[in-house]
């Protein structure tokens, strides 16, 4: 019998604590025990991106990491952003450009812009693309992604 | 693909960590970055008893300068490698060849110590530690010891390390001022595995070659140096007819694999290909002609 181990953590600002089995995922705790459906899973293997969320402000694939591995984190998932209601600036970027059709792979997309963001100058769109060939989308082609993405750049730094 | 049931220990200490290995007794697992192990875990291609993770150990990720060479600490991240002043400063070629490592979220995951132990043979920091001579630092209950980069890269996913030991640092020798390099990739999609790449230094005497390492992956069983490419590089002025031949002697030693994303011959050409490029940039800025 393998035991169960007691975490903390903060998802969004929200403290929880709970009992998980050591091979749960973060992304299955993220969804099923903590029900933030807005992390997506789609590969379970590193590679779609769709998991993508920000574990003590550095993005990371939540399917790659178990979550009695963020006891004491400090995560932020795609709710964090904002609401339906209340839509953050990139989200909203991602609508005016219609960045999504499905939108399956949008959070994980969303979380990878918030730390591009904070660790590369992000200067053209070739470096957009870059930045994102770690999110796969089967809808879009992309382009009206970068657009999004470019839109959000200038929008931001360009404000006071 | 969700991983069997195993037990699972945060480790405080090196110590705690290797005992805990040590007892496993071949059926326990370290869990570092997890950016290789996860998959394998979720895959069940992996079924160990006892996960050890020992991203809680303090004092095991840190790049410093020793004599003569960086040290980097098995629990260092690739992002780390890849914005670290030390590593552009003395292994230009290192952080040349980090920004090809996957992507932003896996480089913010994945250490320098679960890439060496997991030995991919197209990924790039087992290529790098064996283009730079790297000297692994490896524990166990029993000791330290080293063991040369040469010596560790045993097959596809395999090294010399026992299954009561760990990857615990990495030093390699820094590049002297004035050195060339080059790392050159070819991989279908920026982030991708390699399909195949190659690195090079050189440094310069008197308009001539002077030490030549060339390494390659994506291309065998684990990441290869080209003994006679560097010999024939070494000792003299590096012309466009040399180059030709180093690139031949290369292709010459390598038997690459068709796989689902590149046959044995595209990747026996992208090898002549990348060599050209590589030695030719790594030679130009041996000679100051490039920065």
């Amino acid at each position: 019998m393998i035991g169960r181990k007691s975490i903390r953590l903060t998802v969004n600002g929200v403290a929880y604590e709970k009992s998980v089995e050591p091979r749960l995922l973060l992304s299955d705790f993220l969804r099923q025990e903590l029900g933030l459906t807005g992390t997506h899973v789609g590969c379970e293997q590193g590679v779609c991106g769709a998991c993508t969320i920000i574990l003590n402000g550095d993005s990371v694939r939540a399917c790659l990491m178990l979550a009695v591995q963020a006891d004491g984190a400090a995560v932020e998932t795609v709710e964090g952003l904002g609401s339906i209601h209340r839509l953050s600036a990139l989200q909203q970027a991602f609508q005016d450009h219609h960045a999504l059709q499905c939108g399956y792979c949008t959070p994980g997309m969303l979380m990878t812009v918030v730390d591009l963001m904070r660790k590369y100058p992000l200067a053209s769109d070739e470096e957009i693309r870059e930045g994102l060939s770690g999110n796969l989308c089967r809808c879009t082609g992309y382009a009206h992604i970068v657009r999004a993405v470019r839109a959000f750049i200038e929008q931001t730094r360009s404000a006071p | 693909m969700k991983p069997v049931a195993f037990d699972y220990l945060a480790a405080e200490s090196l110590g705690s960590a290797l005992s805990a290995l040590s007892q496993a007794g071949g059926d326990g697992k370290i869990l570092a970055g997890g950016q290789s192990l996860l998959p394998m875990l979720n895959f069940r291609l992996l079924r160990p008893s006892l996960l050890i993770d020992i991203n809680r150990i303090p004092g095991l990720a840190y790049v410093e300068a020793a004599e003569g060479a960086i040290r980097i600490g098995a629990l260092t991240r690739h992002h780390a490698l890849e914005t670290s002043s030390l590593v552009e400063a003395h292994l230009p070629v290192l952080g040349a060849a980090m920004r090809h490592v996957a992507h932003l979220a896996i480089r913010n995951r994945g250490t320098i110590g679960g890439s060496l132990s997991h030995a991919d043979p197209a990924a790039e920091l087992p290529m790098l530690a064996l283009l730079l001579d790297a000297k692994i630092g490896i524990h166990s209950l029993n000791g330290r010891r080293t063991a040369a980069a040469r010596e560790f890269f045993v097959g596809a996913l395999a090294t010399s390390l026992g299954e009561d030991e760990m990857v615990t640092d990495v030093e390699l020798p820094k590049l002297p001022p004035g050195t060339g390099w080059a790392f050159a990739e070819v991989a279908r999609r920026a982030g991708d595995f390699a399909l195949a790449a190659v690195g090079v230094t050189i440094s310069a005497r008197d308009g001539k070659a002077a030490q030549v390492r060339i390494a390659m992956m994506g291309v065998g069983e684990t990441p290869l140096r080209a003994p006679e490419a560097e010999t024939l590089l070494a000792g003299r002025a590096i012309d466009a007819a040399a180059i030709e031949q180093a690139a031949a002697a290369m292709q010459a030693i390598i038997a690459p694999n068709t796989d689902l994303h590149a046959s044995a011959d595209y990747r026996h050409f992208l090898i002549g290909a990348l060599a050209r490029r590589a030695i030719d940039t790594a030679w130009r800025r041996a000679l100051g002609e490039l920065s």
